[in-house]
This record gives C-alpha cells, sequence and structure tokens, in this order.
C-alpha cells in the first residue's frame, strides 16, 4: 500500500494491489453487503442503511464501534464509469442523513494487470480544517486498533 | 478562536518561515527578508506559529529569535500514521473478503 499526503493540495491518495481481478474488486467496492465487510477498520463495523449506486444516487452508512455508537456517513454518487472508475461526496452526517459540510471529494479508479486489480483512491478535502478532522478520528480508530490489537495478544498468552 | 498545528501549516508562507527557521533559530528581520511581504506580514506569521507553540521566541540580548519546535511537527506525522494504520486494516480486509469470493466464483 502506498500512501500520499499532500497538503499544498489538501489530498491523500492510497494506492493498493490486490490479488484478484477487476471484476470481484468492483463488487467489494460498489455492492453494500460485500462493502459492509470491510470497510470498517475492525473492531468497529460498517452498517449501511440503504445505497444507489448510480449517478445522483447515494449509500448511507454508519461506523458502529464497540460499544455500540454510530457515526453516520452520506456517500453520493457523482460519476460512474463501470469497473474502471467512480466518484463520490462524502460528508459525515447525522442519524437523519443532514450532512455536515464540508465534506471530501473521492475519486476511485481500477485497472487490472496479469489478475492483480490496482485501486487508486483519491481524496480531497475543502478545508484543511476537515483534513485535520479527518485524521483526528484516525487517530481515535487507531486507538481502538492498538487495543484490539492487545486484547488478541493477550487471548493468544492466555491460550499458550 | 483555536489554534493548533494544522493553521499552523496551512498558508504557504508560514511553511516557507517554518523551513527557513528548522535551519537555525532566527530574528523577525532576517526571517522577512526572505519575504516579498511586509514586516508586518511576517509578524504576524510568527505569532500565529507561537499561538500553535510550532514556534518559541527567545530573548537573547537586545533581539528576539524564533525557534522550531521539532517535537510539535512529529505530531503531525502521530496524526497520519494511525490514518495510514486504519487503510491498512481496511485494505487486509478487503483482501479477505475477496479470497472468499474468488472461492465462491470458482466453486460457483
Amino acid at each position: 500500500m502506498e500512501f500520499i499526503v499532500d497538503k499544498p493540495t489538501k489530498t491523500v491518495t492510497i494506492t493498493a494491489e490486490f490479488d484478484a481481478e477487476r471484476d470481484l474488486v468492483w463488487d467489494a467496492y460498489t455492492k453494500p453487503e460485500l462493502l459492509d465487510q470491510w470497510w470498517a477498520p475492525r473492531p468497529f463495523e460498517s452498517k449501511t442503511k440503504h445505497m444507489n449506486f448510480e449517478v445522483g444516487g447515494r449509500r448511507f452508512y454508519a461506523m458502529v464501534s464497540p460499544d455500540g455508537q454510530e457515526r453516520w456517513a452520506v456517500q453520493k454518487y457523482t460519476s460512474i464509469t463501470p469497473k474502471t472508475n467512480f466518484k463520490f461526496f462524502n460528508a459525515f452526517a447525522d442519524a437523519d442523513e443532514n450532512p455536515e459540510l464540508p465534506g471530501s471529494d473521492w475519486d476511485l479508479s481500477f485497472s487490472e494487470q496479469d489478475g492483480k486489480t490496482t485501486v487508486s483512491t483519491t481524496i480531497y478535502n475543502e478545508s484543511l480544517e476537515r483534513l485535520e478532522r479527518m485524521i483526528e478520528m484516525g487517530f481515535k480508530e487507531g486507538t481502538m486498533l492498538q487495543l484490539k490489537n492487545l486484547e488478541d495478544l493477550l487471548a493468544k498468552l492466555l491460550r499458550a | 478562536m483555536r489554534r493548533d498545528i494544522f493553521q499552523a501549516i496551512a498558508d504557504p508562507t508560514r511553511r516557507a518561515i517554518i523551513a527557513l527557521i528548522a535551519i537555525q533559530a532566527m530574528t523577525p528581520n532576517a526571517i522577512a527578508e526572505n519575504f516579498k511581504t511586509t514586516r508586518q506580514a511576517v509578524s504576524r506569521h510568527l505569532r500565529i506559529l507561537t499561538e500553535c507553540e510550532l514556534v518559541t521566541p527567545e530573548q537573547r540580548g537586545r533581539e528576539i529569535y524564533y525557534r522550531l519546535e521539532i517535537d510539535k511537527m512529529k505530531e503531525i506525522d502521530k496524526w497520519l500514521e494511525q490514518y495510514r494504520n486504519i487503510w491498512e486494516t481496511r485494505f487486509d480486509q478487503l483482501g479477505e473478503v475477496l479470497k472468499v469470493m474468488k472461492k465462491k466464483k470458482s466453486e460457483g
């Protein structure tokens, strides 16, 4: 995985390669029942309330913390080129789907070579404060991840 | 108004000031010589940087030198590292989902 933060252009670009053909990777990104299986970093869970994958359509979903707290977000699809690219506008929201602006623009490209698929994700933030907030949230989730890792380690030690 | 490190680096002139004083502490006049903007504008940027706790003014004799707080800069990296971790976890999970999908397809 390649992770590049460019502060002057307010973008984060993440590139990753997967050992699967493009059709499958595209489905994993565009079908709610598949998305919910991987989108939230454990121990968080992704819960899609509704999703209409077409231009003008949207996905309304929550990241659910282990103690049941829901953090809602809405993604509005602005462009779709099947199996190649899609774009959406992402904003955090309340439980009634009211977006909290500003949001961020996402641009995802899919390409396949020798049976492997590369996904390039570019996230553009209107404001640096938004980037900061995103990172702050990441910080919290990252801390949760570390706790989870610690739990796993303890579980292993207990079994040994 | 809340001040923090992300405001400090939000402005190109401030980023340039940070780069300048990263090498050595400098007086406001010496810093201002590197920019086309007014001395007042540089002073304002220095005030914001100070409020963000990214630079510290130091009195040396009759002059004030501005020094960069390197440790404060590390906060940015720390936050970004956490964000990066999320994506790594997310993609590990996607890899697992794809494995299952591939298996189903070949059996299908």
